[in-house]
């Protein structure tokens, strides 16, 4: 009787179901089936990482800052240049530029993979009725889905630490907005002058190149902004499963409880977080040709 | 060469797919559109529409919104795709063509004009303008120079490299025609085209496209709202209401037999002597002589005919002048090339009857019309003037 009643009371616990093992087992399944694939992958992630790691230290601390500077003035004006020239050089100061550029390699490498996989899929997305009902949940999901999550899968399946584990994961959590971007940006491009295509005879990929996407340009900028700011976010994170950069020094001074470095590594990757982010904001002003000129 | 267009009982229908299959097997219920909707919950955007566009046509459809004409003139180069019917363009039916086809006929064959432009905001006018040869594959080089000519024709030289967000209304649109016009189309489509312009832009724009027809040999197919723009502009205008043609015709017929209420509500504040055009009301001249034709044969088929004079043109039918029955009684000639007498009273067939009227006072014969080349395009007379105006 007081059996029957506790049923109503907490939830029996013999109704749960185990889903933690079929996806052990299947994580397990692919990394036995795709190894060769996978040891590829590997090879050419860490391939590409040392070019990426290697020419950024190659390139003296001072060009970053002169670069910076030109490049923010060009796109702003003489004191956004000046403030975040400034900023760069206080990462320096605060001793983090090996760090910087540790993790600038990973964010890069995995900017880079992002818009080579995200911008076709947006572009399936919009053209493809069929993919837009399959990817919308996947994407959903994938945003959802708590950023730790992806660190493990990727561990096991590169069966190593580190840089390529650390890209992929962060890949993951970052493509969303990309591909939703380019999707968005693709879907609202103005209907008069898709048919205004369409009614001179456009090809199919005439349409796509000479009209859609370059009416999309400044979205899918944004969605390369968003996605930046993504792998900015979770490549600390990455430094979880032994990525090097300034993550791993807020892991260290976490673990250590040494307050005052946790916050001069934070800082850091604030700043970082703030160059990048005015910098392809400009460039994404830039590109939006629509917008160019006043009204009559 | 301008091209003629068939359509036989032509259909637009809008809907998902059960309601729109409902719609299209009450079509030819006899109920109307609107009923038709309420049954069936598709909206049928035109219902049976029936007619034949002429080449070199200027044929124009008037109706309020909704009326169905937006959805017509976008069958033309099936942006709509229609239900039912059949839309033929020099014998081969649109329905017919192939992906393909149907690609390269957009491509040569049609162009469209649009309300609001659809101009492509990240290129420049010029860019604009190219397109069409563009994606023909046309080179760059011939691109330029064919785009080139189009914007000296609707005169927007000197704004070639601007962006279309740099220009005024008015001068969009004439990006749009422009565009329009660089892959030599034989029928132009204009849907609503200066319905965004303001109203001196607007009477601007019709003269100057009046002016356009008239030296290309092109099927021009425009849709308005306004009234006194379609009769302003139109050869012939056929005026559709609920999805349906309520009545089609010249602009005098219009005037003369209104098909119903609604027509006559629809012209009641129309002043014919500014809309009216001498092309609209002038006649056919049963005969015109060619330069180099016999004096014999001429003077037979005036008098068979009963005229006592005749209009004479060139080969192109340039119009010449006329030569008179005593004339040709007279003469010793072999052909009436000498005998022609020039005349200046030829008027411009785009001019309001309001502007003809004086001359017609004065003149002592008909007065021949030409067109914007002076070819001879038909006759004027008194009487039919003011049987007109007396309506």
């Amino acid at each position: 009787m007081f059996k029957l009643l506790n049923v109503f009371l907490t939830f029996p616990d013999d109704l749960t179901i185990d889903i933690a093992g079929p996806i052990d087992t299947f994580i397990d399944w692919l990394g036995d089936t795709f190894r060769v694939f996978l040891d590829g992958f590997v090879v050419f992630f860490t391939f590409l990482l040392d070019a990426v790691q290697n020419f950024l230290f190659f390139v003296p601390w001072w060009v970053y800052i002169v670069l910076l500077f030109i490049a923010v003035y060009k796109l702003y004006r003489l004191s956004t240049a000046f403030v975040l020239s400034t900023l760069l050089l206080l990462i320096m100061l605060l001793g983090f530029w090996d760090g910087t550029v540790y993790t600038l390699t990973i964010i890069l490498v995995s900017v880079l993979i992002s818009f080579v996989i995200g911008l076709p899929t947006g572009i399936l997305m919009a053209k493809a009725p069929t993919a837009e009902k399959i990817l919308k949940p996947i994407l959903d999901m994938m945003q959802t889905l708590p950023s730790f999550v992806y660190l493990i899968p990727a561990l096991m399946l590169f069966n190593t630490f580190g840089r390529v584990p650390a890209v992929v994961a962060t890949f993951i959590y970052a493509v969303p907005p990309l591909i939703r971007l380019t999707y968005l940006g693709i879907k609202n491009v103005d209907e008069s002058i898709v048919e205004a295509g369409e009614s001179f005879g456009s090809t199919s990929m005439q349409m796509l190149y000479k009209i859609q996407l370059p009416q999309a340009l400044s979205t899918i900028a944004a969605g390369v902004n968003q996605t930046t700011m993504m792998a900015v976010a979770m490549v600390v994170i990455t430094s979880l499963i032994g990525a090097r950069g300034v993550g791993r020094d807020v892991l260290r001074a976490v673990q250590q409880l040494n307050v005052g470095d946790g916050f001069a590594a934070g800082f850091a990757i604030v700043f970082l977080a703030i160059i990048l982010d005015r910098l392809l904001q400009g460039i994404a002003q830039k590109l939006d040709m629509t917008a160019q000129g006043d009204e009559l | 060469m301008a091209k003629a267009i068939n359509i036989k009982d032509l259909s637009v229908v809008f809907g998902k797919n059960k309601q729109r299959q409902a719609a299209i097997d009450m079509l030819d219920s006899g109920k109307t559109a609107q009923e038709i909707r309420e049954a069936t919950g598709a909206t049928v955007a035109v219902k049976n529409v029936d007619f034949d566009v002429e080449e070199g046509e200027l044929f124009v459809i008037v109706g309020l919104s909704g009326s169905g004409k937006s959805s017509f003139i976008r069958t033309l180069n099936l942006l709509n795709r229609p239900a039912t019917g059949s839309i033929e363009v020099d014998g081969k039916d649109l329905m017919d063509m192939t992906k393909d086809e149907l690609r390269q006929y957009r491509r040569n064959d049609v162009s469209m004009v649009f309300q609001h432009f659809g101009l492509l905001s990240h290129r420049t006018v010029i860019g604009n303008v190219e397109y069409p040869l563009e994606v023909q594959g046309v080179d760059k080089k011939e691109r330029r120079e064919r785009s080139m000519e189009a914007i000296k024709m609707v005169g927007l030289d000197g704004w070639e490299n601007h962006m279309p967000n740099q220009l005024s209304g008015g001068m969009r649109q004439r990006v749009g025609l422009a565009r329009a016009l660089t892959n030599d189309p034989e029928i132009l489509l204009m849907d609503e085209p200066y319905s965004a312009l303001d109203p001196l832009i607007r009477r601007e724009m019709q003269n100057e496209l009046l002016k356009l027809d008239d030296e290309m040999d092109r099927t021009i197919i425009f849709i308005t709202h306004d009234m006194n723009e379609a009769f302003r502009m139109g050869d012939r205008i056929a005026l559709m209401k609920d999805a349906e043609v309520v009545q089609l015709g010249t602009p005098e017929e219009f005037f003369e037999k209104p098909a119903n209420q609604y027509v006559k509500d629809f012209i009641a504040d129309v002043d014919k002597t500014r809309i009216l055009k001498v092309r609209n009301i002038m006649n056919k001249p049963s005969f015109v002589a060619k330069k180099g034709m016999a004096v014999k044969e001429t003077l037979e088929k005036l008098k068979a005919l009963d005229m006592k004079f005749v209009y004479v043109t060139d080969e192109k039918r340039k119009f010449l002048g006329y030569v008179t029955i005593e004339q040709l009684k007279k003469s010793q000639a072999k052909t009436i090339d000498k005998l022609i007498n020039s005349d200046d009273t030829s008027i411009y067939r785009n001019l309001y009857i309001k502007d003809a009227w004086e001359k017609l006072n004065e003149a002592e014969f008909d007065l021949p019309v030409v067109d914007g080349k002076g070819r001879l395009r038909g006759i004027l007379d008194y009487e039919t003037v003011v049987e007109v105006l007396a309506h």
